[in-house]
């Protein structure tokens, strides 16, 4: 396949605007008869969904939750960066767009960057308009913090509740288009396939989740904007129906997917209480700020963390770390817990955790500052362990959390499906092998505010003598059946085992062996077992219910059949990398102290992974980077 | 009434208006406190003087008007809350939410009605058609009216239950009908919640007391 | 722990529902009660049992999803917290839990434990949204907010839509849910400039979608999980007053 990724000419600084004054625009009287579906309706689902309502065009939003303002997004704390500069600390947009390429390590794409840091600017002005409550300093102007370990302050943040604050800012601007009729909302919708028309995406075949009942929807454009997959580790930070059907739907039908390996593990989760556990809960990694790593030195050691003498504690990351200490960066830091911990050093039940003490923060600033600080994240901890974290020193250990790989998009975010786009997590595009702290919530509301509706109507522009797309074609019919044949498959196989059951055992592969530590070997038999779980869960999987009724069980399971698909691309990609990148480790790929290596020789390319048919190998397309306003460097965190 | 925080502003409105009327009846009833004969003089003047005046007629119709309103609005916003909820909870605590007082104001309501009727049957059916004397300033002799009422131990005892009916009713009331009316500044709302309490106790207990003071002290 | 349980099971939005009793066993005090339902469905599908239904999601309180009546209040016994953030530690070993849906007219019930809680984003839809296009905003700092009126206007922000006041209300009112987005924008200049248009247009559409009226018993701020205030539920009151009586059209 050959790619393109259509970067505009010109300057990095211009690229976007001389972009702007050269796409094509659509009257006003001519949006309104262009259709456009938009799948999902996260922060960047819903802000596109809502901006092109604005601009006239007829949009079709599904979720498939209960409303729109359930999504993930909302669970997002840290905040939003935005190269204001408002604290005078020396920022602007070429540092933004820097520290996101530095902290990709150089796996992403110069100009979309360029385009993210520019526009996020005009999106904290946007998010105020809605009525975001930001933090605020006393003179009523608006407050900003210092995240993810970069020089200035630059992070626009709602208390420990960003996230929720940008989405209901994004839900409200939808629901006002939702009144004035631009946008038809349909919640408890799950797209089950993507429908292709003359090779351009033309609709979709959607499930109603409460009544089962499956839909056909035609549109002249469709954007997926169904956030990231996670949850196929099992245990993650993900809300439990998070999923990467859509995309892998779409995958299947032609877009490829980039780099579906660079997954985010984040330091400072709760560590799961037992087999039970269902998902982890991440505790802001603010936290570090005051809070000290450590675990016994002593292999073993059960004692209570109280007894256990300063002698006879390791602070690891103090120790290998010693300008960054506990506030190393996430890859950095998770790595070095599990290294601790698999050396049989961890603490709690399971032996997957490690301390994090504020004992010293609490002699230090006392316990009214640190309440002041953490207050809410110690009660947090203490609604989900039972435990006092004034008390006793919390327990922290990485889980699974944001993914940087996604489905591929061009400058435009359009997949390489004609008419098909990607916009938020979903997409693989600006975050590279790891994403800055602070730019998940940006990239959400940048795709969606400011840059679809640009590049969309650029698209569109074909499509305003094209009338309606019709329904009632055999393309819809072939779709349908495929959709109706899966369910229906899935409700006979008429095994013993849960759906559950399935996704944990994948978790347990995809952790273990394609997690915070890769290897050759590991990922070879980690395909090799999950081509055999694919096969057991066809053969043993029981699905309760009936596919004509609001059904939680058949939802998962369709869930974890494309999970199965997707762990083993996972893998295939992990594989192929052979070098240490960002999120991405190969154990084969490290430096003397053990530090990631990366190989930008033979590896400064995304890798485009294309579906070539069921049972077939994945083909590797790739997109060679260039660097021409960066300086491709090392890190160190020494 | 269109919208339901209309009904509640009627609400607030004549349950404000009704504390009003409380006022001005504890004023006339503080007088029994007053020693015999001077106080018998005092109380049968002040009755003359109200229902003989034409502004306090008036307000005496605004009154009931007040009373009725306040009644019939309750009953049609009661349904409207009832129809919100066609299956009831299998197991429900309600207690762990909120004061019982809160949730019971028809019944305390309905209590408070039921009261009423006693009340005006023994004072004001009898003030004005029943077979009263009249006291040495030539004013019919009310006094006299409740010195026997307040003769039967049974009688008092339903004066005090259905005053502890109207403290509860008025300890919710009197705030929420504040907070009905926007009162929101923190200052403001902890002014009313306090001003409502007590209203709530005072108003209560001094109506309370009197039927109790005038069977052990006065009636000898 | 062992555990014995009381669900309420209902096929459909028109079939007739009733309570199931269900045992479990050896429940670690440490799981949430969602996953206890895990564990009772993984036992209901092992015997060839319909699962159960129920809504739930991130699982870290707060997307708002889950919400049900367990032991007759709100997401559960404890105050401040969702249902997926009860555990089972809050409960006695050997104890009889009831499960039951939102009962609210307006929040009609899909299949079991789940409710259709669609009334909420109608409210919103008529007036919960300040009227800025995507660009057409003006730059951030000009308008400055005084930081208390920030805080407060969080403080209403932080509502979920799970629906906890209007299933706790004895009135199934709405009011706290509709008075924190009002408040919300209210106290916040950028909401000013539509707050009567607001006011009427949420309140409205509160009573079309059948939820009862307020007596200000209290129930809703008792049992919020993110602790909003009934101050909003006065804020809003305000507003539909000045709204009624003071407004230009």
């Amino acid at each position: 396949m050959l790619l393109d990724a259509r970067i505009p000419e010109g300057p990095l600084a211009e690229k976007w605007s001389l972009y702007k004054s050269k796409i094509r625009l659509i009257n006003p009287a001519n949006k309104r008869r262009v259709d456009v579906i938009v799948v999902g309706s996260g922060l960047a689902g819903a802000s596109a969904a809502a901006s092109l309502g604005e601009l006239g065009y007829s949009v079709k939003c599904f979720c498939f939750q209960d409303s729109p303002r359930r999504a993930h997004s909302v669970a997002a704390q840290g905040g939003i960066n935005a190269a204001k500069n408002y604290q005078n600390d020396g920022d602007n947009v070429y540092r933004l767009f820097f520290d996101t390429i530095k902290g990709g390590d150089y796996r992403s794409r110069e100009a979309n960057v360029y385009r993210l840091s520019e526009l996020s600017v005009s999106i904290i002005d946007q998010c105020v308009a809605q009525g975001v409550p930001f933090a605020r300093e006393y003179g009523g102007l608006l407050a900003n913090r210092s995240f993810g370990g970069v020089q200035v302050q630059r992070t626009f943040y709602a208390r420990g509740q960003t996230g929720q604050q940008l989405l209901l800012g994004s839900y409200s601007a939808l629901s006002r288009q939702v009144a004035k009729g631009r946008v038809t909302m349909l919640p408890r919708r799950e797209m089950l396939d993507l429908v292709l028309i003359d090779g351009k995406a033309r609709g979709i075949v959607a499930r109603n989740l409460a009544t089962g009942e499956l839909e056909r929807h035609s549109a002249h454009a469709v954007v997926l904007a169904t956030g990231g997959y996670g949850t196929a580790y099992y245990l993650s930070t993900l809300a439990l129906g998070c999923n990467a059907s859509a995309a892998w739907k779409a995958y299947k039908r032609g877009a490829c997917i980039a780099s579906p390996s660079f997954t985010q593990i984040h330091p400072t989760c709760i560590p799961a209480a037992g087999e039970h556990q269902s998902k982890l809960t991440l505790m802001s990694e603010s936290l570090r700020n005051d809070g000290r790593i450590w675990v016994p030195k002593a292999l073993g050691d059960n004692r209570p963390p109280g007894d256990i003498p300063e002698g006879e504690r390791d602070y690891y990351l103090e120790r290998k770390y010693p300008s960054y200490g506990n506030l190393a960066p996430r890859d950095v830091s998770s790595r070095a817990a599990k290294e601790v911990c698999d050396a049989g050093h961890g603490v709690g039940p399971t032996g997957l955790g490690v301390y994090l003490d504020f004992k010293d923060a609490l002699a230090r600033d006392g316990r009214d500052t640190i309440a002041s600080r953490y207050g809410n994240l110690f009660e947090m901890y203490l609604t989900i362990t039972g435990e006092d974290p004034y008390e006793v020193p919390m327990r922290i250990y990485p889980a699974a959390h944001f993914t940087m790989g996604g489905l591929w998009v061009d400058y435009d975010l359009m997949t390489t499906i004609p008419g098909l786009y990607a916009i938020g997590e979903c997409n693989f595009a600006d975050h590279g092998a790891n994403r800055l702290g602070a730019n998940s919530l940006l990239q959400a509301c940048v795709d969606g505010y400011f840059v679809i509706p640009y590049t969309l109507g650029d698209y569109l522009a074909d499509d305003i003598r094209t009338g309606p797309v019709a329904t009632d074609t055999p393309a819809f019919d072939e779709a349908e059946r495929g959709v109706r044949e899966r369910l229906d498959r899935l409700l006979g196989v008429g095994g013993t085992t849960s759906p559950r059951r399935f996704h944990k055992q994948l978790g347990g592969i995809l952790w273990d062996r394609c997690g915070m530590v890769r290897s050759a070997k590991g990922l070879e038999s980690a395909i090799t077992d999950l081509r055999a779980l694919r096969e057991d869960f066809w053969r043993n999987v029981r699905v309760t219910g009936r596919a004509d009724t609001l059904n939680p069980e058949l939802e998962r399971a369709g869930r974890v059949a494309d999970f199965l698909e997707l762990a083993e691309l996972i893998c295939h990609d992990a594989l192929d990398r052979e070098e240490s990148c960002g999120a991405h480790f190969r154990e084969e790929y490290q430096t003397e102290d053990g530090e990631a290596l990366r190989n930008d020789e033979e590896y400064k390319y995304v890798s485009v992974w294309e579906h070539q048919g069921d049972g077939e190998p994945p083909k590797l397309n790739k997109e060679h980077l260039e660097f021409a306003n960066v300086e491709l460097a090392v890190r160190s965190y020494k | 009434m269109q919208s339901s925080i209309a009904g509640k502003l009627w609400m607030a409105a004549t349950g404000l208006f009704l504390c009003l009327f409380l006022l001005v009846h504890l004023f006339g009833n503080l007088q029994l406190f007053l020693p015999r004969p001077q106080g018998q003089l005092q109380f049968n003047f002040y009755s003359h003087l109200l229902s003989s005046n034409p502004l306090i007629k008036i307000a005496g119709l605004a009154t009931y008007a007040g009373i009725l309103g306040h009644a019939v609005l309750s009953l049609l916003l009661t349904r409207r809350n009832r129809a919100a909820r066609s299956v009831p909870y299998a197991y429900s605590r309600p207690q762990d939410a909120s004061p019982w007082y809160a949730r019971n104001m028809g019944i305390l309501g309905t209590v408070l009605l039921i009261f009423l009727v006693i009340h005006m049957k023994t004072f004001w059916y009898e003030y004005h058609w029943g077979a009263v004397g009249v006291d040495s300033g030539g004013h019919r002799d009310l006094y006299a009216v409740v010195l026997a009422a307040f003769d039967r131990e049974w009688y008092v005892a339903l004066y005090v239950v259905a005053m502890a009916a109207m403290g509860y009713h008025l300890l919710h009331g009197v705030e929420s009908a504040f907070r009905t009316f926007g009162f929101q500044p923190r200052r403001f709302a902890r002014l009313a919640h306090r001003l409502g309490v007590a209203f709530a106790v005072g108003v209560s207990a001094l109506f309370a007391i009197i039927p109790v003071y005038v069977y052990l002290v006065q009636r000898w | 722990m062992d555990l014995k349980f009381k669900i309420w099971r209902q096929d459909g939005p028109e079939a007739a529902g009733r309570m199931e009793d269900y045992e479990l066993t050896g429940i670690s005090p440490d799981m949430s009660l969602l996953e206890t339902l895990d564990v009772l469905n993984e036992q209901l599908i092992a015997n060839g049992e319909t699962a159960i239904a129920f809504d739930h999601d991130c699982r870290e309180g707060i997307c708002g999803t889950c919400g049900m009546f367990i032991d007759g209040r709100p997401h559960g016994p404890l105050t401040g917290i969702t249902t997926c953030q009860l555990h089972m530690r809050s409960f006695e070993d050997g104890a009889t839990i009831h499960v039951e849906p939102w009962r609210v007219d307006a929040f009609p019930v899909i299949r079991d434990l789940v409710v259709d809680r669609s009334a909420f984003d109608r409210v919103i839809q008529a007036g919960g949204f300040v009227s800025v296009n995507a660009g057409t905003a003006p730059e951030a700092n000009s308008i400055p907010v005084r930081r208390a009126d920030a805080e407060r206007a969080f403080d209403a922000a932080a509502c979920i839509g799970c629906g906890a006041c209007a299933a706790v209300c004895k009135n199934s009112s709405a009011m706290l849910f509709v008075a924190a987005k009002v408040s919300h924008l209210s106290l916040l200049p950028q909401g000013r400039v539509e707050a009567v248009e607001r006011v009427r247009g949420t309140v409205a559409q509160m009573d079309a979608e059948g939820f009862g009226g307020c007596t200000n018993t209290g129930a809703c701020e008792a049992e919020c999980p993110k602790h909003v205030s009934m101050e909003h539920i006065a804020r809003m009151n305000w507003e539909f007053v000045k709204a009624t009586l003071f407004s230009r059209e």
